[in-house]
């Protein structure tokens, strides 16, 4: 079904599981190791063998040879895949880089053999007997030097003007101009890519690890020249992606390479070094952000340029993704440009855009305010633009609540406590400080399709090939079926991640919540009027509740309907482009710097979130506190670090590649506004998986400014950019 | 992983014998470092002699007032034991900074003091490592230094020692117990334990092949207040960016040693002399003849204001 028009009341309205808090379905499978990850699949191929995956040990040149032969030879060795051997796979439009093939090498941790053996040792073993020789080829590694040649993105389209930003900018009585500096971050997902493989004839198997089984099932078929239809994924539980796992890595290119030449299931889970380099990262940016202003704290002028790099020069990480979203100013200026810089591939993190842009962003409104001698909240809510995005007039805002987010948050966090000058407050070695930031993330809808199946024995099965990526969509599934069909949550199975099933919107941008729940919707309404075709009732106007149906003064039993099943997909019509949908926040954060050391702790952090219906407020807010750690990190730990001679990420594993731990994050609250957004979908539901990153770690920066009185312009802010700009010691 | 033979052995001395008549030959406790290093191919052994069967297991109380700590005990043990607690709270206070409740739970003192560099370099077979390949270059000198040493290190290797027990063990004059092959045993300094990297960074430690570290001696109790701070990037599970360890007496004299800055625990005896003149003094001289790369130079003024903090903890 089409979703033409905005949403008017329907039985979501007046919902008693939507909505609810409800503990995972999936949790008790999850607490007990019992939900088997790719890796773990020992029922479909207990007869798999094991592979190892070689990376390429420089960044760019060419093999001159591999000897392989020592490998062959090993114990237990099956089969050895030598890139030079090779045909390159072909591309698929979701990856940039190449994944496997051929003497060329594009960059670091490239796969370039993988041996197959009976065990697991006997693989790794042999794959150190592979020598190979490179001619290793010269190249500029630091997006810094070259990002004045870089040219705009998007084929030279990425520069958006309205009004005359330079003449307001050079009027403005009040203005900061500022840059800042984002690493190379990387995804860090707990479950390694994984995936094992299996042929039967010409058809393909993968039980694997993947956001998205649809784009991963074409791409397969286009990397592999083999149809799509002969290819069957499987990814039923996830352990974490943050969009490291949208597309087909090496694991399963090589799994299925691997699998055709030994002739039985291979087995293939990334090796954690491998994976900062071999698979995708958040690419830096360098940021400039210029904004102008009336004394009394109207902005007139807001300039946003992002720099980036890219291995084939395209899709770099664009930050001012949310600054024509933002805050009103009638002069704007925003520009993206992207350098090819051969670095292993960039593609989506959480938030792409967004999550870096706010830490520059809403640093620098953080600077303007001060400029003004104005509350950071004031300035913020002074500049709420109204009904129009203020980048693009032609659109209206769906909903947005900021200005609410940001007053509930100040109110609950005790922002009026805060001291405006910088660092006056002392607890004996601690500085104290507190910061605010304001968030936006775009709220994609996607089309999203799914089978829904009466079992005759009073069980509904819901099955689509969405994925639960540690999100909750079984459990939200779950909630919207039960709650369509007038069943109790335990009355419905919920069946994800397998191609078999319908295609659904997949796990991405934050459309999973708001889009997979809206397909599994319009599947119960389709099913909900065949069983009225069949019994007599419109399905439309019938009520169905605790497993009863109501109509016209009649009452039937669902289970009178016997075994039935329909398919539905919800699309989306053209009237949605006239608006702008999104998700807001008023991220607040107060942490402590050490004044003698200068280490910051953080001390406690609130989200408070527009996001417009949360489906399921418990696992919702686990999505906010995760990307809020996440976030955290981006602010004061997390950095790939370039060996810009080399052109490799030299932190790739765990203990290298700092993500945030337990201590260093003692207290979070996350509140949700009680909005409603009837332009994105009848259940008025938006995501929140990604809003909890666009905005807290700028919250953070704000906060050791603050505390401080030293700004950091230059992420992640480690103690080594600032000690010598910390008080005095004696 | 290569293949290795793997036996346990029964008594310290047959342990030290088997390691010794075996080219490549190693021992293994705990395993936390080794066992990684192994499955990287950085350590690449050709047998494994497994100590974990030797007892040395208990702490016990000397003539002199001090301790005796087995090899084999763990950094949870240790850590935890009441004596320690009371009277070297330094050594506590270390050993908790240091990896993750799991891993000081397998961790041995002996293996502990073993421990090997966490520089990046050394840990990818892909790049020049004169540690892991004798004469192989340093990619580290010129490469992504933040966490390297300042101090200590040389042409060949600015490689730290990472560990945080050591750095205690080093303020408290420990002395290293071990026994040859040969079934002689003798008595080592901490002070003299580890060496500094000059042309020869592959080997890190004053041990002969097949010398195993059978104890740890504590002599009395120093007295004063006992400090560890360890700075770093988080609050857990990370390694040390500078520590600090210190006792200080009423009478503002003391001792302080510093990890994360050196290829050995750095305590400069006539340096810490100076403690009653403020941290400046201290560290000034202590780390006259620092060496830092453009990305780790902020560890000497960091030395400084750590142990300034210290200092202020210690008067409050």
């Amino acid at each position: 079904m089409e979703f033409n028009a905005p949403a008017g009341e329907n039985l979501f309205d007046k919902a008693r599981i939507v909505g609810k808090s409800t503990p995972r379905i999936d949790g008790p499978l999850k607490t007990t190791g019992t939900a088997p990850y790719a890796y773990e699949r020992h029922d479909v191929a207990p007869d798999a063998a094991y592979g190892w995956i070689v990376g390429s040990a420089i960044a760019k040149g060419r093999i001159t040879s591999m000897d392989v032969e020592d490998a062959r030879n090993a114990p237990g060795v099956i089969a050895v895949i030598a890139a030079p051997e090779t045909k390159p796979v072909g591309t698929s439009p979701y990856n940039h880089a190449p994944l496997f093939g051929g003497r060329e090498v594009a960059h670091y941790h490239q796969a370039i053999a993988c041996v197959v053996a009976e065990t697991f040792e006997q693989a790794r073993a042999a794959a150190h007997l592979i020598r190979t020789r490179y001619d290793r080829e010269a190249a500029e590694y630091d997006l810094a030097e070259l990002a004045p040649q870089a040219p705009l993105a998007d084929g030279g389209k990425a520069l958006h003007k309205r009004g005359d930003f330079d003449a307001a900018f050079d009027a403005a009585p009040v203005k900061i101009d500022a840059t800042y500096h984002t690493p190379d971050e990387s995804h860090a997902m707990m479950e390694p890519h994984a995936t094992i493989a299996s042929w039967k004839g010409e058809e393909l198997t993968l039980w694997t690890s993947n956001q998205m089984i649809n784009w991963g099932k074409e791409a397969l078929g286009q990397i592999l020249g083999i149809a799509p239809e002969k290819i069957r994924l499987d990814s039923p539980y996830i352990g974490g992606g943050f969009g490291g796992k949208l597309f087909i890595r090496a694991d399963a290119v090589l799994a299925a390479l691997a699998s055709k030449a030994a002739q039985r299931p291979v087995k293939i889970a990334l090796q954690r070094p491998l994976i900062f380099n071999n698979t995708t990262h958040r690419p830096a940016t360098i940021q400039r952000v210029r904004l102008g202003a009336t004394r009394d704290g109207r902005i007139t002028a807001v300039g946003h340029e992002n720099w980036s790099g890219n291995i084939t020069g395209t899709d770099g990480e664009d930050g001012t993704a949310q600054t024509p979203k933002l805050y009103a100013g009638a002069n704007r200026m925003t520009a993206n440009y992207t350098a090819t810089l051969p670095l292993p591939e960039g593609n989506a993190m959480r938030a792409p855009g967004e999550a870096a842009g706010h830490l520059a962003f809403e640093v620098a409104m953080d600077e303007l305010a001060e400029a003004l001698a104005m509350c950071p909240v004031e300035l913020r809510i002074k500049n709420d633009p109204g009904a129009e995005v203020p980048g693009d007039p032609s659109k209206r805002f769906s909903e947005r609540h900021l200005t609410r987010c940001l007053k509930e948050g100040a109110e609950r966090f005790g922002w009026s406590k805060r001291k405006a000058k910088p660092g006056q407050v002392r607890e004996g070695r601690w500085l104290i400080g507190m910061g605010v930031a304001g968030g936006y993330r775009g709220a994609p809808i996607q089309k999203s399709a799914a089978g829904v199946r009466l079992s005759g024995d009073g069980m509904l099965i819901v099955e689509t090939d969405m994925t639960d990526i540690g999100t909750g969509s079984y459990t939200i599934i779950a909630q919207t079926a039960a709650e369509t069909m007038g069943l109790p949550l335990d009355r419905v199975r919920v069946e994800l991640g397998d191609s078999r099933y319908p295609v659904s919107s997949g796990s991405g941008g934050q459309w999973g919540a708001a889009s997979s729940t809206a397909g599994v919707y319009a599947a119960c309404l389709v099913l909900r009027r065949a069983i009225g075709e069949k019994l007599g009732f419109d399905g439309d106007s019938a009520d169905f509740t605790d497993g009863a149906i109501r109509a016209n003064g009649k009452s039937f039993a669902l289970n009178d309907a016997g075994e039935m099943s329909a398919d539905g997909e919800m699309t989306y019509g053209d009237f949605q482009s006239d608006y702008d949908l999104g998700t807001y926040a008023g991220h607040f954060c107060e942490v402590a710097v050490d004044a003698y050391t200068g280490e910051t702790h953080i001390r406690r952090m609130l989200s408070v979130c527009d996001a417009g219906r949360i489906l399921n407020p418990l696992s919702a807010r686990s999505q906010v506190i995760g990307a809020m750690v996440m976030s955290a990190g981006a602010a004061l730990t997390e950095e790939l670090a370039v060996d810009r001679r080399f052109g490799y990420f030299v932190n790739h594993d765990l203990a290298g590649y700092e993500v945030p731990v337990h201590a260093d994050i003692p207290h979070q609250d996350v509140v949700f506004l009680d909005t409603l957004d009837s332009v994105i979908s009848p259940l008025k539901a938006k995501g929140v998986g990604e809003l909890g990153i666009c905005g807290p770690g700028s919250a953070v920066a704000n906060a050791v400014y603050n505390a401080t009185g030293v700004r950091v312009r230059e992420y992640p802010i480690t103690l080594d950019k600032y000690l010598d700009r910390l008080p005095a010691i004696g | 992983m290569r293949a290795f033979t793997y036996q346990r052995a029964d008594s310290p001395a047959a342990a030290a014998q088997a390691v010794a008549a075996t080219k490549g030959a190693k021992f293994i406790a705990g395993g936390t470092n080794l066992l990684d290093l192994v499955k990287l191919e950085i350590e690449v052994p050709t047998h494994l002699v497994d100590v974990q069967d030797l007892g040395l297991d208990t702490i016990e109380e000397t003539d002199e007032g001090g301790l005796r700590i087995g090899t084999l005990v763990s950094n949870t043990a240790l850590s935890a034991h009441p004596r320690v607690r009371r009277d070297y709270a330094v050594l506590t206070r270390a050993i908790q900074a240091g990896a993750s409740g799991q891993l000081r739970n397998k961790a041995t003192t002996g293996g502990n003091l073993l421990q090997r560099t966490r520089c990046s370099y050394f840990y990818d077979t892909n790049l020049p490592c004169n540690k892991r390949q004798p004469g192989s270059g340093c990619a580290a000198i010129n490469g992504v230094s933040r966490q390297l040493g300042v101090i200590g290190t040389s042409d060949k290797c600015i490689a730290t020692y990472p560990g945080d027990m050591a750095v205690a063990m080093r303020l408290l004059d420990a002395v290293v117990e071990t026994v040859k092959s040969d079934g002689m045993t003798r008595s080592i300094p901490v002070a003299d334990f580890h060496r500094l990297w000059g042309d020869t960074p592959h080997i890190e430690t004053v041990l002969e092949p097949g010398e195993l570290i059978t104890a740890v001696t504590l002599p009395r109790p120093p007295g004063g207040r006992h400090f560890y701070h360890k700075v770093r990037d988080r609050r857990s599970y990370a390694f040390a960016l500078v520590s600090v360890a210190a006792v200080i007496q009423p009478d503002g004299t003391g001792r302080v040693a510093f990890g994360g800055v050196a290829p050995k625990p750095w305590r400069v005896e006539a340096a810490e002399a100076l403690l009653p003149h403020g941290a400046k003094a201290v560290v000034e001289r202590a780390f006259a003849d620092a060496r830092p790369t453009r990305d780790n130079s902020f560890k000497i003024p960091l030395a400084e204001r750590t142990l300034a903090g210290v200092i202020a903890e210690a008067r409050s």
